[in-house]
């Protein structure tokens, strides 16, 4: 069951091999951040060094898979024809404040037409599209 | 101070092409620009071959070797492009240009921005590739690709922030279609905008109503620049840059919506400088024209550049407020990129001077400051204060 109608761009790892380590275990129901392993610092998205100590030392680390709503929006206008029958629907930006306030982006499970309470408590459902070109998860929240 | 730009480069030429419906441009994109530059120059009374530079922004496609090929330019000294997307860059490649000007690299400098959508392929739609990839992947498979869907996500965390209500949204947006009814070359012009017709309007993704988004347009504009002792040479009154430059705060461009301060414009820290630059404070701001993207990032970089507190936006912001020639800050007073056109903001920074020549078509007395913020919520974003000579 996916939220969104299919036909959307398909994730994949970025061709440098930066970000793999967070799709594989996507595909597996977890849930990783880059995580610096001098300073202890996690930042999200993951980039080649860590922007607090400069370390190269950073790798992929599991964290708990529940954030809060930072913020939200419903949108109304498809912008993409996969989603011309679709209706409005949800994206919500979820932080993690217990892993330095990194944030995701991902769909808000439930009725698109919901109010929405930034500050809300959310916990990770991994969608995955096994049959699709590449296979791939997308990572979606639903409210506590 | 000696290390500014203040005062030491003019505007002395302001050039438009006729401005299009996106896709109904019946020139190329690459003639627009040339269309705008030849303008600019007419309007400045000299020949194109005396431009010695370019400078441009959001990855213009027109080549400034090309342009000076085309126009016969003698001595090409300086070619400039801004980084970043959107309209972040329409002041920064001001700033660009009166650099190069200051510092003797160039004399004679062209800022242009020429769009031909329907040749390009649009802005307001999401990606047509079969994967994503690096930030891409991050946000379009949840269906977050357009620059409406970016922003919209911004705008929400500060009306929550700041109890903003959707009256001051449409306050913007009803203050750009009234200066449009003016203005003869705006695209909506005769097609005006009440409170009825605004609420009734579809949402595009909340809180923005069709009305609260940007056209999008073909066409060129194109500004000149030349040494501030120079003005008076030209045929019009003179105009300086009291203040330019571009800028964004401590990891605006994190990837995934992972900026720490996220529900800003991106001007908290570019403003102080700017007016530091230009000797003076918004109290001294007279019009102000404001990159509309989508209103809500008018709203922000308003609070920014210190025309209003975030927790008086419902107050200040009404239509009443906004238009010329009496309001308390008159916005946008072309119409702007919500009714005049989209020419990625430069338009705004020809509006802004056009305030101090006295020649705006909803004119407001006396101009003697006049401001431009570009680019809301993207990064880098730029500002630009244009100022008479009595303000030197």
């Amino acid at each position: 069951m996916s939220y969104l109608n299919p036909g959307l761009p398909v994730p994949v790892a970025a061709p440098d091999g930066l970000d793999a380590p967070y799709w594989e275990a996507a595909a597996r129901d977890v849930l990783m951040l880059q995580f610096c392993n001098d300073c202890g610092t996690y930042q999200w998205g993951p980039e080649w060094v860590c922007h607090r100590c400069h370390s190269e030392n950073v790798t992929f680390k599991e964290i708990e898979p529940r954030g809060r709503i930072y913020s939200y929006e419903r949108v109304w206008h498809p912008v993409h024809p996969a989603l011309n029958e679709q209706g409005p629907y949800l994206i919500v930006l979820v932080e993690f404040p217990n892993y330095d306030g990194a944030r995701m982006v991902g769909n808000l499970l439930g009725d698109p037409e919901q109010d929405v309470v930034i500050g809300s408590e959310v916990e990770a459902v991994f969608e995955h599209h096994p049959d699709s070109d590449p296979p791939h998860t997308l990572v979606n929240w639903q409210v506590v | 101070m000696s290390r500014t730009i203040r005062g030491k480069v003019a505007v002395v030429g302001l050039g438009e092409t006729q401005y299009y419906k996106r896709g109904q441009s019946p020139d190329a994109e690459f003639k627009l620009a040339l269309k705008a530059i030849i303008s600019a120059c007419k309007d400045a009374g000299i020949s194109p071959k005396k431009v010695d530079g370019f400078a441009s922004f959001s990855n213009d496609r027109s080549d400034p070797s090309r342009l000076a090929a085309a126009l016969g330019c003698d001595d090409l000294r300086f070619a400039n492009m801004q980084w970043g997307g959107g309209g972040g860059g329409g002041s920064g490649a001001i700033a660009n240009a009166a650099a190069a000007i200051a510092t003797g690299m160039a004399e004679c400098v062209i800022v242009f921005r020429a769009l031909a959508q329907g040749q390009f392929g649009r802005f307001g739609q999401g990606p047509r590739s079969n994967t994503t990839s690096g930030a891409g992947a991050y946000t379009v498979p949840y269906g977050l690709m357009s620059p409406a869907q970016s922003f919209a996500m911004k705008v929400n965390r500060f009306m929550h922030d700041h109890g903003v209500k959707q009256e001051a949204l449409r306050a913007i947006s009803l203050a750009s279609y009234h200066h449009a009814q003016n203005n003869p070359r705006a695209v909506m012009h005769g097609r005006p905008l009440d409170e009825v017709k605004y609420d009734e309007s579809r949402w595009i993704v909340e809180p923005f109503h069709l009305f609260d988004c940007c056209l999008e347009n073909d066409g060129a504009a194109a500004m000149l620049l030349v040494p501030a002792e120079r003005a008076k040479d030209f045929p019009h009154k003179p105009t300086y840059i009291l203040s330019a430059l571009s800028g964004s705060h401590y990891r605006a461009g994190a990837s995934a919506h992972n900026t720490p301060d996220y529900a800003t414009s991106t001007f908290k820290t570019t403003v102080p400088r700017l007016y530091e630059m230009a000797e003076l404070g918004p109290n001294d701001v007279q019009v102000a024209q404001v990159y509309e993207n989508f209103t809500g990032g008018v709203l922000m970089s308003i609070v920014e550049h210190g025309f209003c507190e975030p927790d008086g936006c419902n107050e200040f912001f009404t239509k009443e407020n906004l238009i010329a020639p009496d309001g308390k800050l008159p916005t946008n007073t072309s119409g702007g990129n919500l009714a005049e056109c989209y020419m990625h903001g430069l338009g705004l920074n020809i509006e802004a001077v056009r305030q101090l020549r006295g020649e705006s078509t909803n004119q407001v007395n006396g101009v003697d400051v006049s401001l431009v913020a570009s680019g809301p919520m993207v990064t880098p974003v730029s500002s630009s204060i244009f100022g008479s000579e009595a303000t030197l």
